[in-house]
C-alpha cells in the first residue's frame, strides 16, 4: 500500500498535497473500488469546496463511489485527462490522478502519512 | 390445483432434519393474533376449470381478431405481427430466464439484448440504446431523469410540446412532483396548428430537456432540426419520443441533432392486450452514456477468448449506486426487447420499410376519403405518417356508437384532452385495414353525419 | 462456439416476412422527409429461428433447472398461465376501447385488485406500476403525497435499514427524499433503538422489508412499526418476499400503510430474462384516495337483467398516473390464473413450503457453511461463502463452481450486511431431490474449496462460456454489433 509520507490524508480515503493544493483518492481507495471505469468532476474551476462536498463520483466495474474535498479552497484546476483514462486512477492515484487543484487549501482534520497507515491496518477485516 | 411437489412422507422427512414437529413450528416469529388469516378467495380450481374461466372472460370482451374492425390508435397500434415471434418468445429458455447477471449461462439473452440494442440504434439512428424502460410514458419520464442529471441539478426546467401523448405528459406530471423539476409548455390550450417553432419562447438558460414526439399525438410529422439547434444554442438537451414504424420511412431524430431518443415499441411484434405489457426503448448518444439508466449489454471476449456478451457499466444502477443512482430501474421489459429484436430481424430493411409504406397508403386514402363525406374534413396541414385528426359533424361519442353498431372502433375522441378540439377524431389506419374496411368506414361515418 | 449476430447472419435480398400490395390508390410521400438508408439485417424465417434457438440454448432458465436466487423466487412459471395471457380476447384488445366492449377485461383486473387486497389486508389496489420499483416509486409518492396533504411540509426523511434492496434508496432520491439509513441488530431485526432515534417530525416514514433480505422475520414487528406510527409516519412494505407470507400473516394487519406486490415473485408470473415484471401497490383507506388513477371500479351495480358495469375511477387526490393506459394487463392474466387455481389453502399451502425447503436446505448446511443468524429462517436464508481454511476463496468462487453441478448460483454480495453473501431461496415448486442435489454439491464444493481450489476459483468448466473480462467490456464500450460503413445505404 502507497501512503507518501509528503501528503495528508483524510478518513474518507482522499489525500492532499500543501505543496500544489491538489488533491484525489488515495491507494487504498482505489484499490477497494478495483479497475475504474468512470470519472466525473462535480465541481468546476471557481467553486467554493470544502470537506464534506463531492468532488468527483468515481464508478469500477463493481462499485460506486463519492471522493470528498480533503480540503477547503477555491478551486483553480480541475484534471481533464480523467474521464478519457479513468484506469490512471488505479495506476496512479497520486501523480496523474489528481482530481482538483485549491487555492489556500485548509483542513485541521487531516492525518499524516503514518496515522493514515495505521488507520488503514485497523480497517482491514 | 398448487405446483407442490412434496408428499406428506417426504414433508415428514424434512420436518425431522430441521428439528421440528410441524409446519406450524416454523411460523412462531409470527405474531400469533395475526397468524394464518382466513382468506375469503373462491376456492381452488383446477386446470381445466381455471381454462374455462378465463376462456369466459375473455369472450366477455369484444376483440379486434373476431368481433371488430380497428381505426383506433393514439399511442398502441393493431400491427401485425408475425408467427415466429411468439414461438420464439414461448421458448422457456427465454420466458423463465432470469436477468443475465451470471453471464457464464445466460449468453442466449445477454446477445438477444446486445441485437436489440443495435438494431434500435440503427431504427433511431442513434449511438447507444439501453435493455429498455417499462414504456414510451416512463422512457419519456426517464429522460428528464437523465437531463436533469447530466445538468447536475443546475437547470431544472422542462419543456414538453403539448402535442405530446396526453398520458405521456400526465405520466411526467406524476414523476415531477418528486424531483426538483419544473414543467412547462404543457398546456392543452395552446394553439395546436403551431408547430414546434412555438416551444421556441419557452426555452431558456434554465431549460435542461426539450420534449417532442413524432408523429405528434395527431399524426402530424415536423422535421425538429431547426428547434433542435435554437435548444442546444441555449444549452438544452433534446429529447424525442418516436414511433418506431415511422423510422422505417422519415428522417431519424438522430439526423436531426436530437440528444435523446425514445418512444413505445409495442408496434414492434407486441400485441395490444389491453395496455400492456409493452416496451419503452431509450437510446441516446455516447457522450451521456453515464447519466443513461436501464441496463447495457456489452461486447467482451470469455476467459477462453471466446467472443460473449455482459451487463456493463452496472456500477450506475441502483443495486450499487442506491439512492445516489440516476433512477430506481430493476426489472425492466426484457421479454418485450427480444420481441421487438425478432420482428425486426424477421422484417428486416424491406419488410419494416413495406409495413409501414402501407400504413402510410392506406392512412392517406382514408383521410382523402373521408374529407370528401360533407361535413368532416382532416383539420391539420402538415405531413402525416398513419394517423390523421378530423373535424367531425357530431360529438365522437356519437360516431363511434354508431360505427360500433357495424363492428368498428373508431378513432380517438381528442375533445377528451383538448378543449379546441371538441368534435374532433384521431383515426389510425395500419397495413391490418383493408381498402374494404377503410370503404366501409367511410360508409358508416357518412351515414352518421346524415342521421 | 459463439453463435454469430443477427447482422452477421443477415445477407442482402433476404427477408423473413412479407405483405400484401397495397390495395389503394397511390399517395406521396413527403420528400423532404425521407430516411435514407436503414441499417437493418436481412434474413429468411428459417435464419431468424435458428437464429434464436441456438441462442435460447445457451441460456439456464427455471424450465431447465433449479434457480435458488434468493429474493428472487424463482419458482415454476405454469404453462397454463400463458395460454390464458394469449387467449385473443385478451391480446386482440385496444387499452382505449369503450368500457362496453372491455367488460371481460375490466372484471378481471377488478377481481384481481379485489384478490390482492384479500391476501395482504389492504383497502385498495392499484394494478398500474409496471414493476417493483416503479410500484415503490408510486408508493413512496403516495406517503409525499399524503403528509403534503395535511399540510405537514416538514416530512423530507425515507428510513430504510441497511439490509434494504437498492431500489428503496433509489426510490426515496427520486422522490427528492433524504434517505436515513437505519441498522440491524445481532439478530437480524432493525434495531429499535436506531430506529427510535431515527423517528421525529421529519420523517416521512420506514421502508420494510418482511422478511427481510436475510430471509427473516423481524422478532420485534410490530413495535418497529409502532414506533414510526407514533411519530406520525407511515411504513411502506417491500413486497419482494411475500412468498413466506401468504395464509400466514396479512401485512396490513400487522400495520403496513402501504406495499407493493411482484406479480413476477409471488404470483409466478415469468422472469422473461429481465422482465416484464408487474408492481401493484395496496394500500390502507386512509392513503386510498392518492393512488394513481384510474383504477376499476363498478360504475354501474348489477340489476336483475343486467350484470354489473365496470369501469374506471381516478381516486380524489390522485398522485396521477405511473405509465400510460392500465398497467401490465397480460401479467394480471397469469397471476389471476394462478390466485385462482390456488385459492386459499393452496396460497398458504405455498409459503408452508416455500419456508419448509428453505429451513430444509438450511438445516442440511449447517456445519459446511456459516449462516450468520441462528434463528428459523423463512422462505429464504443468507450463508457465508468463505472458510479461515480456504484463504482467497469467496462467494463469486462458489457460484461459478456451482455452474458446473448444472445449478444457477444463489444471489452473490447481497443483502450487503454479510461477507461474501449467498442467498438461497429455493421456492416451494422444487421436489426433496433437487434440495437434496443442491444441498450436496454444495457440500462437494466446500470440500473443493480446501483440497483443489483452483477447480472454484476457475470455475465454471463446463459451461459453454467461461468467466467474463468485465473490466475490457467497460473500457473498451461496445454497445451495438459492429457495422461497415455503408451498411444499409442504397
Amino acid at each position: 500500500m502507497n501512503i507518501p509520507s509528503n501528503l495528508k490524508y483524510t478518513k474518507t480515503d482522499e489525500w492532499f498535497d500543501p505543496a500544489t493544493g491538489a488533491m484525489g483518492l488515495t491507494d487504498y481507495a482505489q484499490g477497494q473500488l478495483s479497475d475504474i471505469v468512470f470519472v466525473e468532476i462535480v465541481t468546476s474551476v471557481g467553486e467554493q469546496t470544502a470537506p464534506g462536498k463531492a468532488i468527483a463520483s468515481v464508478e469500477s466495474v463493481k462499485a460506486a463511489a463519492e471522493t470528498y474535498a480533503s480540503a477547503s479552497g477555491k478551486v483553480v484546476a480541475v484534471n481533464e485527462e480523467l474521464s478519457g483514462n479513468p484506469e490512471i486512477l488505479n495506476t496512479d492515484p497520486y501523480g496523474k490522478g489528481w482530481m482538483v487543484k485549491v487555492d489556500g487549501g485548509e483542513n485541521s482534520a487531516l492525518m499524516d502519512s503514518g496515522a493514515y497507515s495505521k488507520y488503514c491496518e485497523e480497517r482491514a477485516h | 390445483m398448487t405446483y407442490i411437489p412434496h408428499s406428506p412422507a417426504e414433508r415428514e422427512a424434512m420436518l425431522a432434519t430441521i428439528g421440528v414437529k410441524s409446519l406450524q413450528d416454523l411460523f412462531k416469529d409470527i405474531p400469533a393474533r395475526h397468524r394464518y388469516p382466513k382468506l375469503d378467495l373462491p376456492p381452488a380450481l383446477t386446470e381445466m376449470e381455471a381454462a374455462a374461466e378465463l376462456g369466459d372472460l375473455s369472450a366477455g370482451n369484444e376483440n379486434i381478431a373476431s368481433d371488430l374492425v380497428s381505426f383506433l390508435g393514439a399511442g398502441a397500434y393493431n400491427h401485425y405481427i408475425p408467427s415466429a415471434v411468439d414461438h420464439i418468445l414461448r421458448r422457456g429458455e427465454f420466458y423463465t430466464a432470469y436477468t443475465p447477471y451470471q453471464p457464464e449461462i445466460s449468453q442466449g439473452t445477454l446477445q438477444a439484448i446486445f441485437e436489440y440494442q443495435s438494431l434500435i440504434c440503427a431504427l433511431t439512428g442513434m449511438e447507444v440504446s439501453n435493455a429498455s424502460h417499462y414504456d414510451g410514458a416512463t422512457a419519456v419520464a426517464e429522460a428528464a431523469n437523465m437531463a436533469y442529471a447530466q445538468f447536475r441539478g443546475k437547470r431544472t426546467k422542462v419543456v414538453i410540446s403539448p402535442t405530446v401523448h396526453p398520458q405521456y405528459r400526465e405520466t411526467m406530471r406524476t414523476y415531477v412532483q418528486g424531483m426538483n423539476l419544473d414543467l412547462c409548455g404543457d398546456d392543452p390550450q395552446a394553439d395546436l396548428n403551431a408547430g414546434p417553432e412555438m416551444l421556441e419562447t419557452l426555452i431558456d438558460e434554465n431549460t435542461a430537456l426539450v420534449i417532442v414526439q413524432y408523429p405528434d399525438f395527431f399524426g402530424r410529422l415536423y422535421d425538429f432540426n431547426k428547434l433542435i439547434e435554437l435548444a442546444h444554442a441555449r444549452g438544452a438537451l433534446v429529447c424525442v419520443a418516436a414511433n418506431p414504424i415511422a423510422l422505417a420511412l422519415f428522417k431519424t431524430p438522430g439526423e436531426m441533432g436530437a440528444d435523446i431518443v425514445v418512444g413505445e415499441g409495442q408496434p414492434l411484434g407486441i400485441p395490444l392486450s389491453y395496455g400492456g405489457p409493452y416496451l419503452g426503448f431509450f437510446t441516446t448518444r455516447k457522450q451521456f452514456i453515464h447519466k443513461m439508466a436501464g441496463r447495457l449489454v456489452g461486447e467482451t471476449l470469455d476467459s477462453r477468448g471466446q467472443r460473449a456478451f455482459v451487463l456493463t457499466l452496472t456500477a450506475r444502477e441502483q443495486h450499487i449506486k442506491r439512492e445516489r443512482a440516476i433512477s430506481n430501474i430493476c426489472s425492466n421489459q426484457g421479454l418485450m426487447a427480444l420481441a421487438a429484436a425478432v420482428y425486426l430481424s424477421l422484417l428486416g430493411r424491406n419488410g419494416l420499410r413495406q409495413v409501414a409504406d402501407l400504413c402510410f397508403q392506406k392512412a392517406h386514402y382514408a383521410a382523402e376519403m373521408v374529407n370528401k363525406i360533407p361535413g368532416y374534413s382532416t383539420c391539420f396541414e402538415a405531413p402525416f405518417f398513419n394517423e390523421f385528426s378530423v373535424c367531425c359533424p357530431k360529438p365522437v361519442s356519437k360516431i363511434n356508437d354508431h360505427l360500433l353498431d357495424h363492428g368498428i372502433l373508431g378513432g380517438y375522441d381528442l375533445g377528451q384532452d383538448y378543449p379546441a378540439l371538441k368534435d374532433h377524431m384521431l383515426i389510425a389506419v395500419t397495413e391490418m385495414n383493408s381498402k374494404e374496411e377503410i370503404d366501409a368506414l367511410v360508409a358508416v361515418m357518412t351515414e352518421v353525419s346524415h342521421a | 462456439m459463439p453463435e454469430p449476430t443477427i447482422y452477421e447472419l443477415s445477407s442482402p435480398g433476404r427477408t423473413g416476412v412479407t405483405f400484401p400490395n397495397t390495395d389503394v390508390p397511390k399517395s406521396n410521400l413527403p420528400e423532404f422527409l425521407l430516411r435514407k438508408e436503414l441499417p437493418l439485417p436481412e434474413l429468411a424465417e428459417v435464419d431468424v429461428v435458428r437464429h434464436y434457438v441456438n441462442l435460447s440454448k445457451y441460456n439456464y432458465s427455471v424450465d431447465g433447472g433449479f434457480y435458488p436466487l434468493g429474493s428472487c423466487t424463482m419458482k415454476y412459471n405454469p404453462k397454463i398461465n400463458e395460454d390464458t395471457a394469449r387467449l385473443p380476447g385478451f391480446t386482440f384488445t385496444h387499452p382505449l376501447q369503450p368500457i362496453e366492449t372491455v367488460q371481460g377485461n375490466l372484471a378481471l383486473m377488478y377481481t384481481l385488485q379485489d384478490w390482492l387486497q384479500e391476501i395482504s389486508g389492504f383497502a385498495a389496489v392499484t394494478l398500474q406500476p409496471a414493476a417493483g420499483a416503479h410500484g415503490e416509486l408510486t408508493g413512496v409518492l403516495i406517503m409525499r403525497a399524503y403528509h403534503k396533504d395535511r399540510g405537514d411540509a416538514k416530512r423530507v426523511k425515507m428510513l430504510i435499514p441497511d439490509s434494504a434492496h437498492g431500489t428503496n434508496p433509489a426510490s426515496s432520491a427520486m422522490s427528492s427524499l433524504e434517505v436515513v439509513q437505519v441498522p440491524s441488530d445481532g439478530r437480524g431485526n432493525i434495531d429499535l433503538e436506531a430506529l427510535k432515534a431515527a423517528c421525529d417530525d421529519t420523517t416521512v416514514g420506514l421502508m420494510l422489508t418482511n422478511p427481510n433480505t436475510l430471509g427473516l422475520f423481524d422478532e420485534h414487528l410490530e413495535q418497529a412499526i409502532r414506533i414510526v406510527h407514533d411519530c406520525g409516519g407511515l411504513v411502506y412494505g417491500d413486497g419482494a418476499n411475500l412468498n413466506a407470507l401468504l395464509g400466514i400473516l396479512r401485512p396490513c394487519d400487522a400495520g403496513f400503510d402501504v406495499m407493493h406486490y411482484n406479480l413476477h415473485k409471488t404470483f409466478s408470473t415469468p422472469h422473461g430474462g429481465g422482465g416484464p415484471g408487474s408492481g401493484p401497490v395496496g394500500v390502507t383507506e386512509k392513503l386510498a384516495d392518492f393512488l394513481p388513477g384510474p383504477l376499476v371500479a363498478i360504475v354501474e351495480e348489477s340489476t336483475e337483467d343486467e350484470p354489473a358495469l365496470y369501469g374506471f375511477f381516478n381516486p380524489k387526490k390522485t398522485i396521477g398516473r405511473v405509465k400510460a393506459f392500465h398497467g401490465h394487463f397480460g401479467m394480471m392474466v397469469r397471476a389471476y390464473t394462478y390466485i385462482a387455481m390456488h385459492g386459499p389453502d393452496g396460497l398458504r399451502q405455498i409459503s408452508e413450503n416455500a419456508v419448509l425447503n428453505a429451513n430444509y436446505i438450511k438445516a442440511r448446511l449447517q456445519g459446511s457453511y456459516k449462516i450468520p443468524f441462528d434463528r428459523t429462517c423463512m422462505h429464504e436464508f443468507v450463508a457465508e461463502g468463505q472458510w479461515a481454511d480456504a484463504p482467497g476463496i469467496r462467494a463469486l468462487d462458489i457460484a461459478k463452481r456451482l455452474m458446473d453441478y448444472n445449478f444457477h448460483p444463489p444471489t452473490n454480495y447481497f443483502p450487503l450486511i454479510v461477507h461474501e453473501a449467498l442467498m438461497i431461496e429455493p421456492t416451494e415448486t422444487e421436489n426433496k431431490e433437487t434440495l437434496d442435489a443442491f444441498v450436496e454439491a454444495l457440500m462437494k464444493i466446500a470440500e473443493e474449496a480446501k483440497v483443489t481450489p483452483d477447480l472454484l476459483r476457475e470455475a465454471p468448466h463446463k459451461t459453454p462460456f467461461g468467466r467474463m473480462d468485465e473490466v475490457k467490456a467497460a473500457r473498451d464500450l461496445v454497445l451495438c454489433c459492429w457495422l461497415p460503413e455503408d451498411y444499409g445505404k442504397e
